[in-house]
């Protein structure tokens, strides 16, 4: 069946067909093939064409393979693609698998010796002696492995007609510093594409053409991006457990600390503790927000299972953090290294009792700066722990973005009083809604005023935070809670919202979903469907939610898990309205295409 | 500096003060719900003695703890003191970071043997590990007090449960435990001697790092019977203290009052002076492989031994090895904690 996505690939000038297709390069884990592929996107980017790329690993150091996609599309499309226009076939435990998996036509580049002409007939096989040339790059054995990756470099670069120029810069940039290096890598570079310009003749239709569509546009992956968001909001206190795929978060966060936070004297403006567990990281995060810190905890979802107690905790006592989610497949250890949306319920509720978080659903890694540095402030301003629900996908791949803009308000630290206010009001209740928002005040430890101290207890409590059985006791401090979530629906990034006038069919998404469901749209329009969209930025809802399903015959929520889970929060929004609401869900661990969406769309549109 | 002067009780005068002028008064707490004659009682009034007499500052002092009846006690001292009641288990997270958002505040955080020896062993042990400056009193009576009288880790082998249940498994020795994991304040005491809690508090108080204090105290209700070795007349019969101990705080002028020889001084970290008259065994706290040994062989022996059992004063604590500036980060100005525009447009254009 043909497929409308599979239409865009389609567009040829005289049999070219340029700016437009996907490169795969399959690999062994550990083989040091990242630099390679970040070159080879990196040089497509220099020359001005929108890349994006997709590293498919295994939870491994060492020995498994690997695949790192990167997709060029001169329209500026950049989830994932399904289909491997070129593949560069390096490891011989899949390549096998590789080339059957390719549609007919496609490109494979292998080592002579896998003969893998043999396996497909139709498609076109550019064979290169990858260990001939390797051994005319280097007399050393270990580092002919690496150059191995720089002459598929080479070779590629060739094929598709990247400017060399490019590549030497990306280079450069990569193993900045380090001129033997950057020597080594560029002779391998140039060995494999002398090599293609003596021996391969082109006979396919893929070509890269200069274009100026990146200027000014930077490439980052969403956990360096959320670092810079929380070094940006003044996070001082940061506290983690290392896990996939959050790791890199912290890590980032801690080499840009070290680099940008430092006062005069060479003395840190910032704290980082290893913890060690997730119950610790959240529970210093806590102790820390309740001193005083803008405190935050990095982790993905086994982390958030250990993190259930204290977060409830945080919850029913008050106290700010912010807690990041780079979601993967669950449950139990699932798949660690494959990413996933499904942890939503387990964000929004987590904890037992009536206990619920606000939640940020950043969809681009634009939005995991912007978002981190909300969050620190939603969090001070509610007094709760704030949850970013980031996912691998966005968060370990290279993304193409607008630069970040520096923060335009001033940081906001809540309703905190100091010694002079407490001693102008005369009195001080810890958890009393002095304004009617639900948001009590608090003093911070080591505030000189007989006033200030209060006691924390995760057991009920008074306005005056003493301890407390009493029935009224209880519902009122439950009421005041829900009365700040209600208020927070004002607060949390808004809902963006895309209304095409008389569209019948509605579509809801949130997260890194967006980027597909943003060239499904296009697919639409070039079916002639009209569709609004509506992608929601965090949790609690707001009022908006309810008028878009209300405008909509049906509308499909897109989403990357098994159970429908955001389907289901706005049924309970708006139970009212659950007729009207289909669900288009994908959980295989691989970030969702477009070509996917489309189809389930289509298809239950059919229905 | 003004010296700690006791109280009378008369009242027709003003009530003493001490160098802060604050009297005993201002360091007291609400009013305990424990079972009447509980241990834990007797250590809060002897935490709440050493602060007046220390003539600490109640606002710059966190009182934390985890869950159980030991736990409850920070509600019942240092009333002007913010407290955190956090979870089983977890206070030293919840120290940790509190101690990184602001290193000037004074935490003293209170546990039992379950919240320390059984759900919050691990976090016990990365608190010392760290060398989080806290006085981590373990108020250890054997058994869980508010789930009615469960045998905990720190129960030891031959000890009988109220209902006659023999514990056969070997007791987790929180002391050994902390000199082996690096602490540089351990020691032991009993809630019916108040002379050496009292010592041993102030002492801990004067460390820059984690102050171990096990601190035997009898559970009135679900372990004070015949069989039990954390009873009261277990603990009185039983109790052999390795020195006696006297603290010279750092704001008082230290006299020389004993023969050479018999007294081991010891300069704590703030400038006050620990003095330990040695007793029978001729004990060295300063040696850590003795202090290990003694605990074992007290063990064995079935002896209670209590003191100041290992102390070393030149440990780094954690503050010190995260190179912080001064002003606690709690209260840093955005000049400090947000980097300039220029910074962004650095990054941004490393990244282009």
């Amino acid at each position: 069946m043909k497929t409308l996505a599979a239409d865009s690939a389609q567009e040829t000038h005289q049999g070219r067909i340029v700016n437009d297709f996907s490169i795969q390069v399959a690999t062994v884990n550990g083989s040091g093939s990242q630099s390679s592929n970040n070159v080879l996107m990196r040089s497509i980017f220099q020359m001005g064409i929108p890349v994006s790329g997709k590293n498919l690993f295994p939870s491994n150091i060492a020995g498994l393979p690997t695949w790192f996609t990167i997709r060029v599309n001169k329209a500026g499309w950049i989830a994932r693609k399904k289909e491997i226009d070129i593949l560069v076939a390096m490891n011989p435990q899949t390549a096998f698998d590789d080339v059957k998996a390719l549609e007919p036509g496609a490109v494979c580049i292998s080592p002579i010796e896998l003969n893998l002409k043999e396996t497909r007939a139709d498609v076109k096989h550019y064979q290169v002696p990858f260990g001939e040339l390797a051994n005319k790059a280097t007399d050393n054995i270990k580092l002919r492995k690496l150059l191995t990756n720089m002459i598929y470099v080479g070779v590629v670069a060739e094929l598709l007609n990247i400017e060399q120029a490019e590549i030497d810069k990306a280079i450069e940039k990569q193993f900045e510093g380090k001129q033997k290096a950057v020597d080594l890598n560029l002779n391998a570079v140039r060995l494999g594409r002398e090599w293609a310009r003596e021996n391969l003749k082109k006979d396919d239709p893929y070509f890269v053409e200069r274009s100026n569509q990146t200027e000014g546009k930077i490439i980052i992956d969403g956990n360096a991006a959320a670092a810079l968001g929380c070094m940006f909001a003044g996070a001082t206190v940061i506290t983690w457990y290392p896990i996939t795929p959050s790791s890199s978060l912290c890590e980032t966060l801690i080499d840009y600390l070290h680099e940008y936070r430092m006062d005069k004297d060479g003395k840190q403006t910032f704290a980082v503790v290893q913890a060690e567990d997730e119950l610790a990281a959240i529970g210093m995060a806590l102790g820390a927000g309740w001193a005083g810190a803008r405190s935050m905890t990095s982790t993905s979802g086994p982390g958030i299972s250990l993190m259930a107690e204290f977060a409830g905790f945080g919850y029913f006592t008050e106290i700010p953090t912010v807690i990041f989610d780079v979601q993967r497949v669950g449950p139990s250890t699932g798949l660690p290294t494959r990413t996933s949306q499904a942890d939503l319920f387990s964000a929004l509720f987590l904890s037992h009792g009536d206990t619920k978080h606000i939640v940020l659903l950043p969809g681009s890694v634009h939005e995991c700066y912007q978002m981190a540095v909300e969050a620190f402030d939603l969090a001070e301003k509610f007094q709760t722990p704030i949850f970013v629900l980031s996912d691998l996908d966005l968060g370990m791949n290279n993304w193409m973005s607008e630069p970040f803009n520096y923060p335009t308000k001033p940081i906001n630290r809540g309703k905190v009083l100091n010694a002079e206010q407490l001693e102008k009001l005369g009195k001080f209740e810890r958890y009393k809604d002095v304004d009617g928002d639900g948001i009590p005040y608090r003093t911070l430890p080591g505030t000189d005023h007989p006033l200030a101290a209060y006691f924390v207890r995760g057991s009920g409590h008074t306005d005056k935070a003493t301890y407390s059985e009493k029935p009224e006791d209880y519902k009122n401090l439950m009421d005041r809670l829900n009365r700040k979530f209600d208020t927070a629906r004002k607060h949390v990034p808004t809902p963006i919202v895309k209304t095409v006038k008389g569209a019948k069919i509605g579509l809801i998404a949130f997260g890194s979903s967006d980027f597909a469901v943003e060239e499904t749209l296009d697919h639409l329009k070039a079916a002639k469907v009209d569709a609004s969209y509506f992608r929601i930025r965090a949790l609690p809802f707001n009022e908006e939610l309810r008028k878009f399903v209300e405008s909509h015959d049906r509308v499909y929520v897109i989403e990357q898990n098994r159970d429908a889970q955001m389907r289901d929060l706005i049924i309970l929004e708006v139970p009212d309205l659950a007729t009207k609401l289909r669900s288009v869900r994908h959980y295989s661990g691989l970030p969702i295409d477009a070509r996917f969406v489309t189809d389930e769309i289509m298809t239950q549109e059919k229905k | 500096m003004v010296q700690a002067v006791p109280n009378t009780g008369s009242p027709s005068r003003e009530p003493a003060k001490n160098r802060v002028g604050l009297t005993l008064a201002d360091y007291k707490g609400a009013p305990s719900t424990l079972c009447d004659g509980c241990g834990h009682d007797a250590i809060t009034s002897q935490i709440i003695k050493a602060y007046y007499e220390l003539g600490v500052q109640p606002h710059m002092v966190a009182k934390l703890s985890g869950i159980g009846c030991s736990s409850k006690t920070p509600a019942y001292f240092l009333s002007r003191s913010h407290g955190f009641n956090s979870v089983h288990g977890r206070m030293p997270s919840v120290a940790t970071g509190a101690n990184m958002a602001n290193h000037k505040l004074h935490m003293i955080g209170v546990s039992g043997d379950g919240d320390t020896a059984s759900i919050g062993l691990g976090q016990f042990c990365h608190l010392v590990r760290r060398n989080v400056p806290i006085i981590y009193i373990v108020e250890n009576n054997g058994v869980y007090g508010l789930t009615k009288g469960q045998f905990s880790a720190t129960a030891d082998i031959g000890s009988k449960q109220k209902k006659g249940n023999v514990n056969e498994m070997h007791p987790i020795d929180l002391c050994s435990l902390a000199i082996e994991l690096g602490c540089g304040f351990v020691a032991r005491s009993f809630a019916g001697d108040p002379k050496q809690l009292v010592a041993l508090m102030k002492a801990a108080a004067s460390h820059n790092g984690t102050a171990v204090l096990d601190v035997i105290s009898p559970c009135v209700t679900f372990n004070n019977h015949e069989g039990s070795t954390k009873s009261y007349k277990y603990a009185k019969e039983m109790e052999t203290p390795i020195h006696e101990l006297g603290y010279v705080p750092f704001f008082e002028q230290i006299t020389v009052d004993y023969e050479p020889g018999t007294v081991q001084d010891v300069e704590m970290h703030d400038g006050s002076h620990l003095r330990l008259k040695k007793l029978e065994h001729g004990y060295d706290p300063t040696d850590k492989q003795a202090a290990v040994r003694t605990i074992a062989k007290a063990q064995h022996d079935k002896m209670f031994l209590t003191g100041l059992l290992y102390i070393d004063e030149n440990q780094k604590s954690y503050p010190d090895m995260q190179n912080l500036v001064d002003v606690p980060l709690a209260t840093l100005p955005e000049s400090l904690t947000r980097p300039p525009k220029e910074a962004l447009d650095k990054i941004m254009a490393e990244l282009m």
